[in-house]
């Protein structure tokens, strides 16, 4: 797409290859994805589609299950907790150490996040129930592991299909055993995506841990400053480089939800004077609880490329006395020098770069500004599995005439890129091949390709560096071959 | 502030600079309420202990790092070797996610596979709709050929009846009735994904040669000289296929092989995304009846396959995933009687040359000890040719290793002077795995990449052959058959044999005297 095509064009260019996507299907299913595509149009409160609904059979999704929402996002990460993924042994394994949660423990003996402990259901258990073999692994868990701070139950699908009580075995064992064991029912046959894993996992924080506190002291002394970092999983150390800025502005981070998180830090949570959330799609449930409950008010914040940290941090320091805002000032005046260096070469290299991004949680529209900073500019973005209120949110960040598609799948993904020509994509492992075999640049954008931080400063400068190598490596000349 | 943009570091440098050490230091000690380090160094070093080995092969109910995954990863594994196929799993839809993810990290390849997306109302009512609407979309969208359905766990629970939902799915026009929809269950609760390889490709073969679920007449086997060959789920596909059909066709023999994935997961980056690449035709599938033999290169990926072909009148022949000398030799000289053709010259003078290379550099392996662990078919192959090398093969685990195949490995050692006082460990994990490496050390461990754990915990070097890879890239296409490929497997295990000397000979003024420029 060159630059000097009008939205009009734009706009006009969208609805034919939305149409042409659409003539591929069978009229039951051209009606219902036509209304998951679109184009965003100045002024309106949302994208104009919907989301958030069933995916269609056959069609290849890109979304997972609850269980990926809830093993996988949210209590994956709490390092000192075991988890179990409780029913057949494929679950456990295809997740294993494969999100990049960083943490720092003695691992297999304080720290549990890259081992994988499963029943590892037999056709016995199915037909028997699990409860027996899950109180047995409980015992066993607490002979071997003994340092750990609790135990979770992570459900795959047999669970709530042969009726067992894990419920009831975690109360009993949870008493037997003096430890916090929680039980959570995410099997992945639940809701239309990871997202409702996400919302039962936040439940089950709420029923098994955060409301157990009231009440209870706090194991320290309490500051005016306290804030809790929510919905950041420390993909590459994300919530490290966010720390940082946090502290480095004179607030005390009492805890990490749940990247690099412990049971102790969940436990303190009620007692921040501020949870500030980055990923809202996977904790915005919490956060509402803990505001209604313990009165902790919560604010949203981005933390991808200078122009929304420094929006973030004056919003962040609006809650807090004249010491945090003068120390805001002074984080930003500090990384100003970084930040310029980062865009002065950088940004020559990624002018005018066209961007497509297909994301889960809050990154479709969170790395916006990130691209833009850069002089970048998206052209399509989607969420795996958004609802409408984060295509609302998404209207703050994208331009007149991007391309809107919720739940893509595969086809049309591939269809899209093609017809937009864009001068990157960014998605996940899944479609990482595909596109780079098709000749576009590509960036994984859930787990930074390996690489990261992006949050912060200290992240602005890889992303740019990894935006950089991926557009302008030596390899896209040499797709076609010369004869 | 450590970052710069003139040299931008990344996570492994950033997080070790004083800032953030002093941070995390911080963390730990006001918010983590830490075990105290006393206890932490006493419970980590009992963990290394006889006492904890013996409580942990003593746990009944606990699984901790197993080295298998499930069923449908298989089923997809051996859809995607057949021309134009597409892999259609019946149930939840965040496992078709997991096996996408799963293979394209290790092969780097995109895996093309699609889900039926079953919820609560299918969990309730079952999944009939939903195979009716998805066959539909996925024939629309993905134009296959052939499309294969296999089952998750869920519409396993639930009891789809997969045979009877694929009439019915045709019946209401969802594609034409001719068209090829084979299937299998493959519940994850049963065997592991060795075994939904198994009867997905029976499911495969059931079809062709059995009448396409009642709607032709079943096949007549009229018997002709060819050969058939059957990989197995196997993460060297890409590099083995392709050698074996090299090495086939030097001799001249006529045959199918039987789920060929060599091509799917190595497609050009050349401008155009090929969704289907490569793979066993249609008609080879429904031909290969005829054949006057099936060589399985994996017998516990093909154990029901095998009967079935077997039934059918074919003489059928099984090796456990064959490296190096012995293994090939027994490959090809039962390839040459089944198939009349000699082994020429030309193959003999490539073995020559991997026993001349086992011959230099002998020295250098000669009695080290070594821990395997992988599927079952693999560990065998893998021990196989240790005690060739004169290694000692002292642990071999297998996590979906059975009676059988425990008895297989124990012969195995039971034949060699270098398998004395080696064990073999059927349905252990890597838990079990890490008390036995510190319980009774080994020089060096063979396996896939989740063995970087053990080789953390224990500093015993490890050798990457296995599946999953995801940490090295593009192994897959090197064959570890064949002459060919037993020399790439030996020359895997001497870097990291000279690899190490390297590093443990490298401390200057104290150890630097074996750091020899010759070895």
């Amino acid at each position: 797409m060159s630059t000097n095509v009008s939205v009009e064009e734009v706009k006009e260019r969208n609805n034919q290859v939305i149409g042409e996507v659409l003539e591929v299907y069978p009229e039951k299913t051209a009606k219902k994805r036509a209304k998951h595509l679109g184009t965003f149009e100045n002024g309106k409160t949302d994208c104009g589609v919907k989301s958030n609904l069933k995916s269609i059979p056959g069609v290849m999704t890109i979304r997972g299950c609850a269980y990926a929402g809830s093993k996988g996002v949210v209590w994956g990460p709490i390092k000192d907790m075991v988890h179990i993924s409780h029913g057949p042994v494929g679950c456990g394994q295809y997740s294993w150490a494969a999100r990049r949660n960083y943490y720092i423990g003695t691992t297999g003996v304080d720290s549990f996040v890259t081992l994988q402990f499963t029943s590892d259901f037999q056709e016995k258990d199915i037909v028997f129930g699990g409860d027996k073999k899950l109180a047995q692994i409980i015992d066993e868990i607490e002979t071997l592991f003994p340092l750990n701070k609790g135990i979770t139950i992570q459900s795959e699908c047999p669970v709530g299909l042969i009726g067992d009580d894990i419920e009831g075995v975690a109360k009993a064992k949870a008493k037997e055993h003096n430890k916090t064991i929680v039980p959570v029912r995410c099997e992945g046959f639940r809701g239309v995506s990871q997202s409702l894993g996400h919302h039962i996992a936040n439940d089950a924080l709420r029923d098994w841990v955060i409301d157990k506190q009231t009440g209870k002291p706090a194991r320290f002394e309490s500051t005016p400053y306290d804030v809790a970092i929510i919905g950041d999983y420390n993909i590459g150390g994300d919530a490290w480089s966010s720390r940082i800025l946090l502290e480095e502005m004179g607030l005390r981070v009492i805890a990490q939800w749940s990247g690099d998180g412990t049971l102790a830090e969940l436990e303190a949570t009620p007692k921040a004077k501020l949870n500030i959330l980055h990923c809202y799609r996977s904790m915005n449930y919490i956060s509402r609880h803990m505001e209604e409950k313990f009165g902790v008010p919560w604010v949203e914040y981005n933390f991808f490329g200078p122009t929304k940290i420094i929006e973030s941090l004056r919003e962040i320091a609006a809650h807090f006395d004249d010491t945090i805002k003068e120390g805001a000032e002074r984080v930003i005046a500090k990384y100003q020098a970084l930040t310029d260096a980062v865009i002065a070469k950088y940004r020559p290299r990624l002018e005018g770069k066209k961007v497509m991004l297909f994301v889960g949680g809050l990154r479709p529209r969170h790395v916006i500004g990130a691209y833009e900073d850069l002089g970048m500019e998206v052209v399509g973005t989607g969420y795996e599995f958004g609802h409408n209120d984060d295509y609302q949110r998404t209207t703050h960040y994208i331009k007149d005439g991007t391309l809107i598609y919720d739940d893509v799948t595969a086809f049309e993904f591939e269809r899209f890129v093609e017809k937009v020509q864009p001068d990157l994509v960014g998605s996940g492992i899944k479609e990482k091949y595909i596109f780079q075999k098709m000749g576009f640049p590509f960036r994984q954008m859930h787990s930074w390709d390996y690489s990261g931080p992006y949050h912060g400063y200290d992240g602005f400068a890889i992303f740019a560096r990894d935006m950089d190598m991926a557009i302008n490596a030596p390899v896209w000349s040499l797709t076609k071959a010369p004869w | 502030m450590s970052q710069n943009a003139e040299k931008v570091i990344d996570h492994f440098e950033l997080f070790r600079g004083k800032e953030y050490t002093e941070m995390l230091a911080n963390k730990k000690c006001l918010f983590e309420d830490p075990v105290a380090t006393e206890e932490l160094e006493r419970v980590a070093e009992w963990t290394k202990s006889a006492e904890y080995r013996e409580k942990n092969f003593a746990r009944e109910a606990l699984t901790v790092n197993p080295a298998k995954a499930c069923q449908p990863l298989g089923a997809v594994f051996a859809a995607l070797g057949f021309e134009r196929t597409l892999p259609f799993v019946h149930g939840s839809q965040g496992c078709v996610a997991y096996y996408r993810s799963h293979f394209s990290r290790h092969f780097k390849e995109p895996t093309s596979a699609v889900s039926s997306s079953m919820t609560e109302d299918a969990a309730v009512f079952g999944g009939l709709n939903n195979m009716i609407d998805g066959l539909a979309n996925s024939y629309s969208m993905y134009k296959p050929k052939m499309i294969s359905v296999s089952t998750t766990c869920m519409a396993e629970v639930i009891g789809d009846d997969l045979n009877a939902f694929i009439k019915n799915a045709k019946e209401n026009g969802s594609v034409p009735a001719e068209m090829d929809v084979p299937f299998a269950h493959t519940p994850a609760f049963v065997g592991s994904h060795v075994t939904g390889y198994d009867n997905t490709l029976k499911g495969i073969l059931e079809h062709f040669w059995d009448g396409k679920a009642g709607t032709a007449p079943k096949l007549e086997r009229l018997p002709n000289g060819k050969l058939n060959f059957i990989g197995g789920f196997d993460g060297y596909t890409v590099g083995n296929i392709r050698e074996i059909k090299r090495l086939l066709d030097l001799m001249g023999v006529e045959y199918t092989i039987l789920g060929d994935n060599s091509d799917v997961w190595d497609t050009p980056g050349d401008g155009e995304f090929r969704m289907y690449d490569g793979g066993t035709t249609l008609e080879d599938t429904a031909e290969a009846i005829h054949a006057g033999a099936t060589i399985s290169m994996q017998e516990f990926c093909t154990d029901k396959t095998l009967d079935f072909i077997g039934s059918k009148g074919q003489e059928v022949i099984a090796f456990n995933h064959p490296v190096g000398v012995e293994g090939t030799d027994r490959f090809l000289m039962e390839v040459s009687r089944l198939s009349g053709k000699a082994i020429p010259p030309a193959v003999t003078k490539e073995r020559g040359r991997l026993v001349d290379a086992i011959a230099d550099s002998s020295a250098h392996i000669h009695g080290k000890k070594f821990a395997i662990y992988g599927d079952p078919d693999l560990t065998l192959g893998l021990a196989g040719f240790l005690l060739e090398l004169g290694a000692e093969p002292v642990h071999i685990l297998s996590t979906n290793g059975g009676a059988v195949w425990k008895e297989k490995a124990e012969a195995l050692l039971a034949g060699s002077p270098f398998g004395k006082g080696c064990h073999v460990y059927a349905g252990k994990d890597l838990w079990h795995m890490r008390s036995l490496l510190f319980t009774e050390p080994v020089d060096f461990l063979i396996g896939n990449t989740y063995g970087k754990f053990l080789e953390r915990d224990t500093s015993t070097p490890l050798i990457r052959i296995g599946f999953p890879i995801f940490d090295r890239h593009h192994h897959h296409r090197y064959p570890v058959w064949g002459y060919q490929g037993g020399m790439n497997v030996l020359v895997k295990i001497l870097d990291k044999i000279f690899d190490q000397m390297d590093q443990s000979t490298n401390d200057v003024a104290k150890t630097d005297y074996s750091f020899d420029i010759i070895r």
